[in-house]
């Protein structure tokens, strides 16, 4: 409130004396379109002018579509924002096209970061020095349908993954020709699946998917058979799933006709949004040795490197200020994404929220996989299900394909 | 002005002519040529949409050679081609004719026909994507499912996929093709039939001996026209896979849609160019070589 004021009163001070502060500096900020992160955004920024009244900050926004190669076109051309947010598997892209330069040392020290924020943003250091940074963040958890919780008899959520087969069989119902009428648990590849399975399944199963600098795929052996043999075994032998069940995971799941759901943080706004149905949230089950994964993804804001002298140093300072942890409990209140630093994650509210409160668990343990083409890596997990269900082709040999196929992706991309 | 009433009036018609082509000319050179032209130079580099654009040589169409993907879209692209074009102008035709003979309710049984074909394309692909699901959504699933008959995995197969999905894109092509159909056997003259009657020939005479000959350029225009449009196909098979685009394990997926994946997906700007050479060059033949086998003689 009194920041409020001050920033108030400066501005009609400055319009009584029809002078501007002296050092006055516009920066720009782009982001992709999507209404909750504008709004979000458009807050951060109000607050930030207040305590800073020599700066302006303008935000663009752009459909999703488009945002690539705006940004692309409008950097070099000295154009476009000095404070850019990008999709943290994009960084590569944007530090090899030198659309982006690394954050400061002395006002961000890599040692910093590394002790405040959660371990995945780890992924945005090169080099020694670190080039982006998110104020949000989405893990995985357990979606469940208190309704058919309580017909069913089940208590709790399932806490291992014994427990989830269990308790997923107890939620499967068929009809009089074995055609699956509602599933336990959701499945599918093509929706968050390959997430719950390369970095939660495969080293629950004392597995790892890539190597320490991510340039080698390490999943095509024996643990990794048995984790996706766990999992190929849900619809194929424990029968309490099928991967095109009503189309996609989480339709089955919002039309209340299935027991379980894996999915991500950003779900809750839509589930929240669906009447009649009353749902919780669980974290992952753990693992047979009683291990806890989870997969969080993010995107992050950078400096570009079109920001120079005054520009830099104020886009320097908004950076500093969306990644405080004040910005990060607006983030979380208004979009619904968690904070990326636990001071601001791991406070009693947050922890003890009964929607939040298991993403936000889960953000401790989680792991960020560096794509370097996330569609493509997913497709090589769905065909690798794929080969299995529709081929029957054994699970050892279409690991190895995937493992294969995958490579190939990875050697492509660095060896360029 | 001056120069302009110097002119004599043939070199005034002249430079009337050109004035009013040069509208079509640029604006052709702009959106068609100049891209075109663009496409091509792109498909001999490398561009993830950031950087700068670097020589590639040969090499994307050398990994286009290499690439199991491409062979199977590319044989998936021809099964479009060789199983659409065909069916539909068929089908077409046989609706034409008979609806040609039709009094009853002529205007509205047309109009029903021709429905589908003003549909959004994205629209009437969900609709059918939500026919195909399993029991206990899929209309047609649970209409199997409620005499006894076991469910037929329509879109999670790798047989009956492709199939699937070029269904709704010949029902969807249909109207058009019968207004077409239909136009053309009204254009047959009545009294080839009349002496045909007074000859006494059989219906199938008829038919083939009149109607369908004098048919061929309705025909040649419709087989141009719908191959172009099967090997272009990307609505139905996108909006009916978008889980899995061009799945389950490629069974479906055409060349333009792994261009857009390439592109879009990938950011590998240069491999996709080089897929479009491909595809551009295919439309490009297939074009002239319909046109060369129906031509007139």
């Amino acid at each position: 409130m009194t920041n409020l004021f001050k920033g108030a009163a400066g501005v009609s001070m400055a319009a009584l004396l029809g002078t501007t502060p002296a050092s006055a500096v516009e920066i720009e900020y782009w982001q992709y379109f999507f209404e909750a992160r504008v709004t979000a955004m458009e807050q951060l920024i109000e607050n930030f002018e207040d305590a800073n009244p020599d700066i302006t900050v303008k935000m663009n926004h752009f459909p999703y579509a488009d945002y690539r190669t705006k940004v692309a076109a409008a950097i070099p051309a000295g154009e476009g924002p000095d404070v850019v947010q990008l999709f943290y598997g994009w960084l590569n892209d944007y530090v090899d096209a030198e659309l982006i330069q690394p954050l400061p040392d002395d006002l961000f020290p890599a040692a910093q970061i590394e002790e405040e924020f959660f371990p995945m943003v780890s992924a945005m250091k090169q080099d020694g020095r670190y080039w982006a940074l998110p104020t949000a963040v989405r893990s995985l958890a357990l979606f469940y349908n208190e309704r058919l919780f309580d017909d069913a008899g089940i208590e709790n959520p399932p806490q291992t993954l014994e427990e989830l087969v269990a308790t997923a069989e107890k939620l499967t119902k068929k009809d009089g020709a074995g055609n699956l009428t509602q599933v336990g648990l959701t499945t599918g590849m093509t929706a968050q699946d390959h997430h719950w399975w390369r970095e939660v399944l495969l080293r629950q199963f004392g597995g790892t998917p890539y190597s320490d600098d991510n340039r080698t795929v390490t999943y095509n052996d024996e643990a990794g058979q048995e984790a996706l043999q766990w999992y190929v075994d849900l619809e194929q032998t424990h029968g309490v799933t099928e991967s095109t069940f009503m189309d996609e995971p989480q339709a089955a799941f919002k039309a209340g006709r299935a027991g379980m759901h894996i999915d991500g943080s950003f779900r809750i706004g839509a589930l929240n949004d669906t009447r009649g149905l009353k749902w919780g949230v669980a974290e992952l089950p753990a693992g047979p040795n009683g291990d806890r994964y989870n997969y969080a993804s993010y995107w992050v804001n950078a400096i570009t490197s079109k920001a120079e002298g005054e520009k830099y140093d104020a886009a320097v300072k908004f950076m500093a200020y969306i990644t405080s942890d004040e910005a990060m409990q607006i983030w979380l209140e208004t979009v619904g994404e968690l904070p990326a630093k636990p001071s601001a994650a791991l406070t009693d509210e947050n922890t003890g929220d009964a929607v939040y409160g298991p993403f936000i668990k889960g953000l401790e343990y989680a792991n960020t996989t560096v794509f370097v083409n996330e569609s493509a890596q997913r497709q090589a997990m769905t065909d690798m299900v794929s080969r299995i269900e529709l081929q029957g082709q054994s699970v050892a040999e279409s690991l190895a394909q995937a493992a294969e196929e995958e490579q190939k992706i990875l050697d492509e991309y660095y060896s360029e | 002005m001056n120069f302009y009433s110097n002119l004599n009036i043939g070199q005034k018609r002249v430079l009337w002519a050109w004035g009013f082509l040069a509208v079509p000319i640029i604006f052709y050179t702009v959106v068609r040529f100049y891209p075109t032209a663009n496409a091509i130079l792109l498909s001999f580099q490398e561009w993830n949409l950031l950087g700068d654009r670097t020589w590639a040589g040969l090499e994307n169409y050398a990994t286009l050679a290499s690439d199991p993907v491409f062979w199977k879209v590319f044989k998936n692209t021809f099964l479009y081609l060789i199983l659409g074009t065909p069916i539909s102008l068929i089908v077409a035709f046989t609706v034409a004719y008979h609806l040609d003979k039709v009094r009853f309710m002529h205007g509205t049984i047309r109009a029903l026909y021709f429905l589908p074909f003003m549909t959004s394309a994205v629209a009437m692909a969900w609709v059918w994507r939500w026919f195909y699901q399993p029991v206990p959504i899929g209309l047609f699933n649970n209409f199997l499912a409620t005499f006894g008959i076991p469910q037929i995995a329509f879109l999670n197969s790798t047989t009956n996929a492709l199939p699937a999905i070029l269904a709704p894109a010949v029902w969807a092509g249909l109207g058009f093709q019968i207004i077409i159909f239909m136009a053309g056997l009204r254009a047959i003259p009545a009294t080839y039939y009349e002496a045909a009657r007074i000859d006494g020939v059989s219906r199938w005479t008829v038919l083939f001996e009149i109607t369908i000959p004098l048919l061929k350029p309705t025909i040649v225009f419709l087989v141009v026209f719908s191959s172009i449009g099967f090997l272009r196909i990307f609505d139905q098979v996108f909006n009916m896979t978008t889980n899995n685009p061009g799945g389950p394990l490629n069974s479906t997926k055409p060349l333009v849609l792994m261009i857009y994946d390439t592109a879009f997906n990938g950011y590998d700007m240069g491999y996709a160019a080089a897929q479009t050479v491909v595809l551009f060059t295919i439309l490009l033949l297939v074009s002239l070589l319909q046109l060369y086998l129906l031509r007139d003689r």
